[in-house]
C-alpha cells in the first residue's frame, strides 16, 4: 500500500518534494511503460529522472514545480531510450489491420455514424476527476488503446508535447500523427461513453 | 460537405493546430445539422482536460 501523507487545509502536500517520490514514482512507471512497453527500460528511466530531479529538489517551491521538473527528466530519457533502440520506432508503421482502425466499426460506408455509435451528450465530466472509479475506467480505455495510438495520445496530451516535437522524436510525418491522435481520440472517447457515461450502476 | 468521418478527423486536428476559415465554416455547417459531431466536439477538450489531470 503506498505511503500516504500529510496533506494540508487546501489538498496540496505538505511534504518535501523528494518525501513524494513514492506517489510520484508509480505515475512515472505507468507512463514510461506505456510509452516503452518494456517494463525494464521503464524502471530504468524513472529511476535516473528522479535520481536527476533529487540533485536539485530543494530549489523547488511547490508538488507541482518538481513533479513537472521530473516528468521533463523522464521524457528526455524516454525519448533518448526510444532513439537508442530502433525497434521501438516502428511508431511509423502505422499496420493497416481492423484493430487499428476504429473508424470501421464506426462509421458507415459514406462516412456517418452508425446509429448506435453516436456520440451522446456527457453529463459534468468534471465531477468525477474527484472519483477513483472514473480514473480507473480511463486507466483502462488507456491500456486498451493500442500501444502506437497510446503512446502519442498521451505525449500529446499528458506531456503536452507540440506536435513538431513529437514527429521529431518519434519520426513521424505529420499526416500519420494526425491519423494516430484521431483513433486514440475515437477509441478513448468510445470506451469513456461505453464504460463511464452510459453505465447505471456506475458509482460515477 | 463534410461527412461526419471527415469532420471529426477535423475536430481531432483542430486540437493540435489552428484549422483555416475555410475548414472552420465547413465544421460550422456540419455540426448545424449532426447532433454526434456535435457531442464529439464538444467531448474533444474534456478528453484533453482528463488527460491533463492524470
Amino acid at each position: 500500500m503506498p505511503q500516504r501523507h500529510e496533506m494540508s487545509r487546501d489538498g496540496q502536500h505538505a511534504a518535501r518534494p523528494e518525501l513524494l517520490s513514492e506517489e510520484l514514482r508509480r505515475q512515472m512507471l505507468r507512463f514510461a511503460r506505456l510509452q516503452l512497453k518494456d517494463a525494464h527500460l521503464a524502471e530504468d528511466a524513472v529511476q535516473e529522472a528522479l535520481l536527476g530531479a533529487l540533485k536539485y529538489a530543494d530549489s523547488f517551491k511547490g508538488q507541482a514545480a518538481y513533479k513537472n521538473w521530473v516528468f521533463a527528466i523522464l521524457r528526455n530519457k524516454i525519448a533518448d531510450i526510444i532513439r537508442k533502440n530502433q525497434r521501438l520506432i516502428a511508431v511509423s508503421s502505422l499496420g493497416s489491420d481492423e484493430e487499428q482502425d476504429p473508424e470501421a466499426l464506426l462509421f458507415n460506408r459514406s462516412g456517418r455514424w452508425h446509429r448506435e455509435e453516436m456520440p451522446v451528450r456527457w453529463s459534468s465530466p468534471e465531477a468525477s476527476f474527484e472519483d477513483e472509479q472514473f480514473w480507473t475506467i480511463f486507466e483502462f480505455c488507456l491500456d486498451h488503446l493500442p500501444a502506437n495510438q497510446g503512446r502519442v495520445f498521451m505525449m500529446r496530451e499528458f506531456i503536452n508535447l507540440e506536435s513538431s516535437e513529437i514527429c521529431r522524436e518519434l519520426e513521424l510525418t505529420v499526416s500519420n500523427l494526425n491519423v494516430l491522435l484521431y483513433r486514440a481520440r475515437l477509441r478513448l472517447r468510445e470506451c469513456l461513453e461505453n464504460k463511464w457515461q452510459l453505465q447505471g450502476d456506475c458509482s460515477c | 460537405m463534410l461527412n461526419c468521418r471527415q469532420a471529426t478527423q477535423l475536430m481531432s486536428e483542430s486540437q493540435d493546430r489552428p484549422l483555416a476559415a475555410g475548414e472552420k465554416l465547413a465544421l460550422k455547417l456540419h455540426t448545424l445539422m449532426c447532433k454526434g459531431c456535435r457531442n464529439f466536439e464538444q467531448q474533444l477538450p474534456v478528453i484533453r482536460r482528463i488527460a491533463r489531470r492524470y
